[in-house]
């Protein structure tokens, strides 16, 4: 019999340039705020499930999950540090989520830490390629952005879409997101590009063609945590508790594996489905979206596999603004992985972050109205970690 | 059933001009590069085949900026090839960057072939590294 599941507090630190901190202090700072939210002590919390993907690479450290649970006084509780590329916080939270609603534990905390951004270019972009076939692709140098730009040029194709045209369609994924961000004082470009036009999109520089600077997301250090506990555990401590009414998810291998479907993300597909069913709706229910925009294209890719729109049609409705904060779904409201920001191993418990504020409507930015229910997708590996969760109000 | 080619194995075959597969013998599917399983049905029946060596570019892009050990040789082109026996490999375009980026390569025939680059720290094989390249038919 499983219980449900619900969330109590959130918090995340400001996304951007974290040089003076290590990734358990990230961590740390993240967690206070969602442990202040809470209403619980420190007592009730019962296990850590910790998000990284390349402290070995940015930061020399790897074993991570006692340090961050010592850290914040979490004496000799089992902690342990998930790994999904892009997604593992989201991997994390979903473990963490099965094991209080299996009745393992009553209140756990969920997070995850990353510094890409201080790490440098080089080997920010080294350390996101271990996500890719290690030997096979890396062989011939595919990068991150590269993966999507060849996603790219194969979506232009197979749709029949101009590849200047389809530019021009992911761009305005780049303006919204971006808008969005500009107002979201977490995010790492607060206070910037909320105005960008097509041409600034399409002139920036070029870093894996047919992806501009403005088509990726940025290299980010940040932190994020979620507090998680059975139902009336919740309901005892906070007003509104966000319940977890869903969760999906699925693997893939190497992009050259999937050939052509890779633009179908076909797990991402699966585990959309596996969340619906165990949730009870259908995509139509879904208030407002917060989902792994990596680079432009990848936001189109996303929700056509998770259901919102048919395959090779998402480029067209954002173009219609049918994904703005005013159209029939809002996407990325807190600005995306794109104007956020993406310190990886902590950006699916923000996308959480972002759905509970929104949910509570305590948001700071372009708030939802009057949103019941929210979804989150993040993305790890070339289509290879996908993760889905749906959460709601009463 | 014969045995699963290494990548070391499959590379070191590459250098000498030959593609070297895996044929399903439930499924007939063909699998390159080598994996432990058919990539269409999962069979483990699998026969080591010498490929064609040709196919057809399904999509590519040109890379700027290159990850860390890899700086010196940007900007270079990076394609998916669908192989003629069905199968998608990636590997490199043997095309001026520029070429590729004004030219709509996509559908263009090419023949595969491999060239030794610099391992890095962080590369499986710490000897070297033997990239694939496509050469793209007049």
């Amino acid at each position: 019999m499983r219980r449900r599941v619900a969330i109590l507090g959130v918090g995340m630190t400001k996304f951007g340039r974290h040089s003076d901190k290590s990734l358990v202090d990230l961590f740390a700072e993240a967690f206070w705020e969602a442990f202040k939210e809470s209403n619980i002590e420190l007592k009730d919390i019962q296990a850590v499930y910790y998000g990284n993907f390349v402290g070995e690479m940015t930061d020399g450290a790897a074993n991570l999950s006692g340090f961050i649970a010592d850290e914040v006084g979490l004496k000799n509780v089992p902690a342990i540090r998930y790994e999904g590329a892009c997604a593992s916080s989201s991997v994390a939270f979903r473990e963490a989520v099965r094991a209080v609603a299996a009745g393992y534990y009553d209140c756990a905390v969920v997070g995850g830490s990353e510094k890409l951004l201080t790490a440098g270019t080089g080997i920010g972009t080294r350390a996101l390629a271990t996500a890719v076939d290690s030997v096979y692709e890396m062989a011939a140098g595919l990068t991150f952005p590269g993966v999507f730009a060849l996603a790219a040029r194969l979506y232009a194709k197979e749709y029949g879409i101009p590849l200047e045209r389809l530019r021009e369609m992911m761009a305005h994924v780049s303006i919204k997101n971006h808008k969005y961000a500009a107002v979201n004082p977490k995010a790492q470009f607060y206070g910037k590009y909320g105005d960008l036009k097509v041409e600034d999109v399409l002139n920036s520089r070029m870093i894996c063609s047919p992806l501009t600077l403005l088509d990726c997301c940025p290299m980010t250090d940040g932190g994020s945590a979620v507090i998680i506990a059975e139902e009336k555990f919740a309901k005892d401590r906070v007003d509104t508790p966000v319940y977890v009414l869903g969760t999906g998810q699925a693997s893939g291998g190497a992009l050259f594996r999937q050939g052509k479907d890779m633009i179908k993300a076909i797990p991402r597909r699966k585990a959309a489905e596996m969340a619906f069913r165990e949730a009870g709706i259908q995509p139509k229910d879904v208030d407002f979206v917060e989902l792994h925009d990596c680079f432009t294209i990848a936001e189109i890719i996303a929700l056509e596999a998770m259901g919102f729109f048919k395959y090779g049609e998402a480029g067209y409705a954002t173009l219609e603004g049918r994904t703005s904060i005013d159209g029939e779904l809002p996407v990325n409201p807190d600005g995306g992985l794109i104007g956020k920001g993406h310190p990886v191993g902590a950006t699916g418990t923000s996308q959480i972050y972002s759905a509970v504020k929104q949910l509570r409507g305590q948001f700071h930015g372009y708030q939802v109205k009057n949103a019941r229910i929210a979804m989150t997708d993040t993305l790890g590996g070339d289509f290879g970690t996908l993760v889905e969760i749906i959460l709601g109000v009463e | 059933m014969s045995s699963i080619p290494t990548f070391v194995e499959f590379f070191n075959n590459l250098k000498e001009g030959k593609l070297l597969g895996l044929k399903c013998g439930d499924c007939g599917a063909i699998t390159c590069p080598p994996k432990n399983s058919c990539n269409e049905c999962g069979s483990r029946s699998l026969e080591r085949v010498f490929l064609s060596g040709k196919g057809t570019i399904k999509t590519y892009t040109i890379t700027y900026v290159a990850p860390a050990g890899y700086e010196k040789e940007a900007p270079y082109a990076v394609a998916l090839v669908e192989l003629e026996e069905g199968p998608w490999i990636v590997g490199r375009l043997d095309v001026d960057p520029k070429v590729a980026e004004e030219k709509d390569l996509i559908g263009k025939r090419v023949s595969i072939f491999a060239k030794e680059l610099p391992t890095e720290p962080f590369y499986p094989d710490k000897a070297r590294r033997i990239v694939p390249y496509f050469k793209i038919e007049e």
